[in-house]
């Protein structure tokens, strides 16, 4: 166990990368549950490709917007890493 | 050549790759059999994830459940991609960390517990066995199909093909095994979709074609199917038609169902480093992605194929529906499995397929002569039928034939790594004797694996009548026990050893008792206590979507519990600590 655990910096990284995933949550909750199921009856004037924004965001959108998020994720988690210096 | 004879030739060179694969990657030690000695690179293991995850179910049964339902089956899009952003970002990385070999491990050290040990390992070992019997069948079902053997033969060659590489190379065979059979059952499912896309609205892009223009009509594509089945009774394609708040908990089920599912958590024990485990759950998704970005397409055009082959003219008009001897090849193979049925219940030598049990088409119906629906579409037929229906040529369809068979066997393997390491490593080697050598070790693991390819290839031979309803279990049973604990153990140092367990065991048996009230005891038949239908559910909350409930019952017990007794050791709180960052995770490696 690395002695760097108990530290602010290690405190501060916990905090930020705390911060992050609830961002990144909000987003994913909002793309599939959201945009997908729940607010798509206030999107049925957008029109695509014969139906409407919330279908495409169920069936594409929202698999789309969670690839996009892992690799945001993990790209800002490696900068993170770096700033706080934890990275392996 | 005869196309029997073409899809021994594919399927017998995808399974010689694989033997030359499990050959090539033989597992020498315990690091290599549990977790591929640490050393796969973060695109070959998202790959591997990719065919891991991918089951019989993805490749085979998904595109079928949209076809058939449409919009309101989008839960299975969502749910089965959305998982892996919670894995990326609440799990994958700090179990990377902690170094160890399988899920039960983490519990039992971060809860200080043999018996929270004991308890995630049952967990795991239902969920994984109710999962692998889908696999079997579904095995058993493309060999039966394709290679016209019967199913038992068919589940005992592939029980052999899993024995030789899962065993020989344990998680290091396995990989590498799946990242050829992810190769193999991608190339199968796209080609059929870019040319069935490409017949129907000139884009080569399936999940582009989706939202084009049916050429053949000059309408959008959905709008079309629309019209199609609403013309003959059916429910809208794009219409939401189920309950809401069952859809989201469905969705939500799948989602940290796919997160807590152990086979898919293991495959992040194998990269080298922590930030590797990220990326690699990115790279996983990316390989998922294609193809369940391509399922959609498939299903809506494989509906407007199907009403289409079927309702050739006018709804109404005596010619309006093929008749029965003029029937494609593709639907009389299809009716010698039984997964495709047609009744003459009118007696006019025609088809008709449409909704009878929606009353106001079931007059017009009469009007025109009809007397009830006549075909009996088996959805899991779609994506097997597919390469026929659209006329491609027949290597298409043996290599469709493979890819079924990658599906299923890639997943099989996966779990049955996951359930022989839950018994050598957690129960041998940490309660039965915790002496044993590294060597021992290693040999109980190959037991142990052997033992679950015969107990999984029993199941599969004489599956319990439920296998239907087994996977929706195995999902609610790892987002109901697994995945809560997990996450605590991570994200909270005040949750202890009472909690986890009376949290565990809370998710399990609610989930269970849930499941078992609507669908049987232990599925049998009539040992139901209430009817399993929308109406008798609990604010229509289906079995399949208790899971979320269970989840957050394990969650407020294992809280509530935890704030009543004494708090977790200190070393357990550094154990916490040391988790949550990165720097370190070499170390572990050769623990």
């Amino acid at each position: 166990m690395s002695n760097e655990n108990g530290t602010e910096a290690g405190k501060a990284y916990w905090k930020a990368n705390l911060a992050l995933i609830r961002n990144c949550l909000i987003v994913w909750a909002l793309s599939s549950f959201g945009m997908g199921i729940l607010f798509r009856p206030l999107l049925t004037g957008i029109e695509v490709g014969g139906t409407d924004l919330g279908f495409w965001f169920a069936q594409q959108g929202s698999i789309l917007v969670f690839l996009g998020l892992i690799f945001f994720y993990a790209w800002r988690m490696n900068k993170l890493d770096h700033q706080f210096g934890v990275e392996e | 050549m005869d196309q029997t004879t073409l899809n021994y030739i594919v399927v017998g060179l995808s399974f010689a790759l694989y033997f030359g694969i499990a050959i090539w990657a033989r597992a020498g030690s315990t690091g290599e059999f549990y977790a591929a000695g640490r050393g796969v690179p973060p695109v070959l293991n998202g790959m591997a994830t990719g065919a891991d995850w991918m089951s019989a179910a993805s490749f085979i049964s998904m595109a079928g459940l949209i076809a058939f339902t449409g919009y309101d089956n989008s839960t299975f899009l969502m749910g089965w991609t959305g998982g892996y952003v919670l894995l990326a970002m609440l799990l994958a990385p700090y179990l990377r960390k902690f170094g160890k070999y399988t899920v039960p491990e983490f519990i039992g050290d971060r809860f200080y517990s043999q018996t929270a040990r004991i308890v995630a390992v049952i967990c795991l070992i239902v969920a994984s066995i109710t999962y692998v019997i889908g696999q079997m069948t579904g095995v058993g079902v493309t060999f039966a199909r394709f290679l016209e053997v019967d199913v038992t033969t068919g589940l005992l060659i592939g029980a052999t093909v899993v024995f030789f590489y899962a065993v020989l190379g344990g998680m290091k065979g396995i990989t590498y095994t799946q990242v050829a059979q992810y190769v193999v059952l991608i190339t199968a499912y796209t080609i059929p979709a870019i040319f069935i896309s490409l017949a129907l609205t000139g884009n080569a892009i399936p999940s582009l074609g989706l939202f084009s223009e049916h050429t053949a009509s000059g309408q959008p594509l959905l709008a079309k199917l629309d019209q199609v089945v609403t013309d003959l009774g059916f429910a809208s394609y794009t219409g939401h038609h189920t309950n809401t708040l069952n859809m989201v908990l469905f969705t939500m089920s799948l989602m940290i169902g796919t997160a807590g599912l152990p086979h898919v958590i293991i495959r992040f024990f194998t990269v080298p480093r922590v930030a590797d485990a990220r990326w690699s759950a990115g790279w996983a998704l990316v390989f998922i992605a294609l193809l369940y970005l391509t399922a959609p397409a498939v299903g809506a055009m494989a509906r407007l194929n199907i009403m289409d082959t079927i309702q050739t003219g006018e709804i109404g008009a005596p010619e309006g529906n093929l008749a029965y001897e003029n029937r494609p090849q593709w639907f009389k193979n299809w009716e010698e499995t039984g997964l495709l049925n047609f009744e003459d219940k009118n007696g006019d030598g025609r088809i008709q397929f449409y909704n009878d049990k929606n009353a106001e088409f079931a007059e017009k119906a009469q009007e025109f002569g009809w007397n009830g629906n006549e075909l009996d579409v088996n959805r899991d037929i779609l994506v097997l039928a597919n390469p026929e229906i659209a006329q491609l040529p027949g290597w298409v369809i043996a290599l469709v034939a493979a890819g079924g068979l990658a599906a299923a066997l890639s997943t099989a393997a996966g779990l049955l790594l996951a359930i022989s390491s839950a018994i050598s490593h957690d129960l041998i080697k940490s309660v039965i004797n915790p002496r044993i050598s590294e060597k021992g070790e290693l040999l109980a693991a190959r037991i142990a694996m052997t033992g679950a390819i015969i107990v999984a290839t029993w199941l599969g031979l004489n599956p319990p009548g439920f296998a239907a309803q087994t996977v929706a279990l195995a999902f609610g049973l790892a987002a109901a026990s697994i995945f809560p604990v997990l996450m605590m153990g991570i994200f909270s140092k005040r949750v202890n050893a009472p909690g986890a367990i009376c949290g565990m065991l809370t998710g399990l048996i609610i989930t269970v008792g849930y499941v078992f009230t609507y669908l049987g005891m232990f599925f049998i038949p009539g040992t139901n206590l209430l009817p399993n239908t929308p109406d008798a559910w609990l604010f229509g909350i289906s079995p399949a979507s208790f899971g979320t409930i269970g989840a957050i019952f394990n969650f407020a017990v294992a809280y509530l519990v935890s704030m009543q007794t004494a708090e977790p050791p200190q070393e357990i709180q550094d154990l916490v600590e040391s988790v949550r960052i990165p720097r370190g995770a070499g170390v572990a490696v050769d623990h």
